[in-house]
């Protein structure tokens, strides 16, 4: 993070009393956001072009007239994209207007084909929602004022002229010598989530992002590693904290009177919680200051974790929002009913702590990605859910982390690991052995538990061998048996530790104390 | 609709179209024009409105309904091959659509 720290009090300025009293002040930020998700459908949103990149794939290859914007070409709305925006409705306990309908938002930019974008204004398809989240321990619930569908536009390059490969001439807008456009991406779904300014801590906008990640990636609408799946504008503005209301309400003409940013170019939760921070600290020092936040638009730098003025021409009455005669309108409230979502998470989490008696850290572990849960689930079915619970919220998860792995890594393996939970449960490998040897050589070399076990002799040593191994301790060792006798305590462990040798760590330590001291006290 | 009620085009309301706003469109467009063809555009806009202030004078008719819920399902069309979305661009580049950079 390179986010300055705290305010230079002493810049302010001493003869200005507007500047001592502001100092005073204790400001508090305001922040509102407006999420981008890329939504999980097979075609774009107006027409039958794949929204699946191939890989290395070229670019203007997944085009059509209509999302390249030829004269005479006409949308048709995807029927997949309205349903999940229909999920997210209801996942956000939003209403669904009896009627929604589409707008042109029209603005002059190379990556915009038609000139205008498809967008909905004021009928959007989801409106007042809400989204309950966890931060610090407490339970926070932002409202969300809206959510709408509208197409992504395509995406640019901005060139220098030269002899070199493209990736190497490619370089800032200010810096090029020309833009190449690739129309792939135009038209592909997305839904935009616009919160009310609920949000007091930069913080909290993380906490926020995260849920409503994981709500989408139940719904099955979003993929999470997708390039540009999450894009986020954040506004955010300071007041005094002693115009937030108990109830952490503040009055309108307060928030209509601050002066505010709005932050653009934000794509991941860290960036959004650090240009937050950075946006909330600059604001705060020019106010110290006695000066005047302007209102204005900021393009956030995620290589400098700072934010920078962005000259917008547009201003909202430009757009010239007019109805897209082209699209007729929606009725789905209905679908409301019709459509059923998954049980969410925290529901699951709800039911893990009661059905699995697991404890809440655990519960959240198992229940924040859904394939994970789903994991959790089939394993806790048939062992013990506790042991379950360790193997795959600590011990997979952990070392899928490790090794810079996620769950969807791994999704046609889980036989296997459930394998390698049964042989545990079964005591037929230790619990040593299968986790720094078995598990880990099966996500580093691709085998399966059984062949980890017969190459590395793993398999858990038979009474017998250990009997053996125990008497030989004895024998090769009288100095330690004399110890013991003499009742140092070392002597014991040290015993253990030559059966364990003997049997190559494959019995059990506490097994092999009990027979020790039952041969030496007998 | 923003002709005047009066249908006198000459008589310019707050909606008619003014060379300020012509010039302020074509900033937006990234449009280089000049005060005359400022003026003369808004002059043709003028016109065209006066045109569409034709419509008002189209007696009632019964509307048929509007149409709802036109949707197609999610299955994959064969678009336009790279050669085809790329035939009418003035340049080209890489496969690219290549234009001049626009901030």
């Amino acid at each position: 993070m390179t986010v300055p720290s705290g305010f230079t009090s002493g810049v302010a300025n001493p003869g200005s009393t507007m500047a001592r009293a502001a100092e005073r002040a204790e400001l508090v930020p305001v922040i509102g956001l407006e999420v981008h998700v890329q939504l999980e459908t097979d075609t774009k949103i107006f027409c039958g072009c794949s929204t699946e990149p191939a890989d290395d794939e070229e670019p203007n290859t997944r085009v059509c007239p209509t999302c390249l914007g030829l004269p005479g070409a006409l949308p048709v709305c995807n029927e997949a994209a309205v349903e999940a925006a229909v999920k997210v409705g209801k996942a956000l306990d939003a209403d669904i207007p009896e009627e929604t309908r589409f707008h042109r938002k029209n603005y002059y930019y190379p990556d915009l084909p038609k000139n205008f974008q498809i967008t909905q204004y004021d009928a959007p398809l989801c409106a007042d929602g809400e989204l309950e989240f966890s931060h610090e321990g407490t339970r926070r619930t932002v409202n969300v004022r809206r959510a709408h569908l509208e197409e992504d536009p395509g995406s640019l390059r901005h060139v220098r002229e030269g002899p070199a490969d493209l990736d190497v001439r490619t370089t800032s807008v200010d810096r090029a010598d020309y833009s190449l456009i690739d129309y792939n991406r135009a038209g592909t779904p997305l839904m935009e989530v616009v919160t009310e300014p609920d949000f007091r801590d930069p913080r909290e906008v993380r906490a926020f992002l995260e849920k409503l990640e994981e709500v989408l990636e139940y719904l099955g609408v979003f993929d999470a590693g997708r390039d540009g799946s999450l894009r986020i504008d954040a506004n955010l503005s300071m007041i005094e904290a002693g115009e937030v209301g108990d109830d952490g309400a503040i009055d309108e003409d307060v928030l209509e009177s601050a002066n505010r940013t709005e932050v653009k170019n934000i794509s991941s939760h860290k960036g959004a919680e650090q240009a937050l921070s950075y946006e909330r600290n600059r604001q705060e020092n020019l106010i110290k200051r006695g000066k005047a936040v302007e209102q204005e638009t900021r393009h956030f730098n995620e290589t400098h974790g700072n934010t920078v003025s962005m000259r917008s021409k547009e201003e909202e009455k430009d757009y010239r929002y007019f109805g897209e005669a082209d699209l007729p309108a929606l009725q789905v409230s209905d679908w409301k009913e019709r459509i059923a979502i998954p049980e969410l998470p925290d529901a699951r989490r709800e039911r893990f702590r009661g059905a699995y008696g697991l404890d809440a850290e655990a519960a959240s572990k198992l229940t924040s990605r859904k394939a994970v849960a789903d994991f959790y689930e089939q394993v806790a079915e048939e062992f013990d859910p506790d042991l379950a619970a360790a193997w795959v919220a600590d011990t997979l998860l952990g070392e899928l982390n490790y090794r810079d792995m996620a769950v969807e890594d791994v999704t046609d393996r889980l036989d296997e690991f459930t394998r390698l939970i049964e042989l545990v449960a079964t005591e037929e490998v230790t619990t040593k052995n299968a986790e720094e040897v078995v598990l880990r050589t099966m996500l580093d070399e691709g085998l399966t538990p059984d062949e980890v076990i017969e190459r590395e002799g793993l398999g858990t040593a038979a009474a017998d061998e250990v009997a053996a191994a125990v008497a030989e301790a004895i024998d090769e060792n009288p100095d330690a048996v004399e110890d013991y006798h003499a009742g140092e305590g070392g002597a014991i462990n040290f015993l253990v530790g030559q059966v364990m040798q003997k049997t190559g760590g494959s019995a059990d330590p506490g097994d092999v104390n009990a027979m020790l001291r039952e041969r030496l006290d007998g | 609709m923003t002709a005047t009620d009066e249908g006198d085009a000459s008589n310019a309301d707050a909606d008619a179209v003014d060379p300020d706003e012509v010039r302020h469109v074509a900033d937006l467009a990234r449009v280089d024009l000049d005060d005359d063809e400022a003026a003369a555009f808004a002059e043709q806009f003028a016109d065209v409105l006066d045109y569409f202030a034709a419509l008002d004078e189209v007696p009632e008719v019964e509307d048929e309904p509007d149409l709802v819920n036109v949707m197609r399902a999610d299955e994959v069309r064969d678009g336009l091959t790279q050669e085809e979305a790329l035939a009418n661009a003035p340049d080209s580049e890489a496969g690219f659509f290549k234009g001049p950079t626009v901030s």
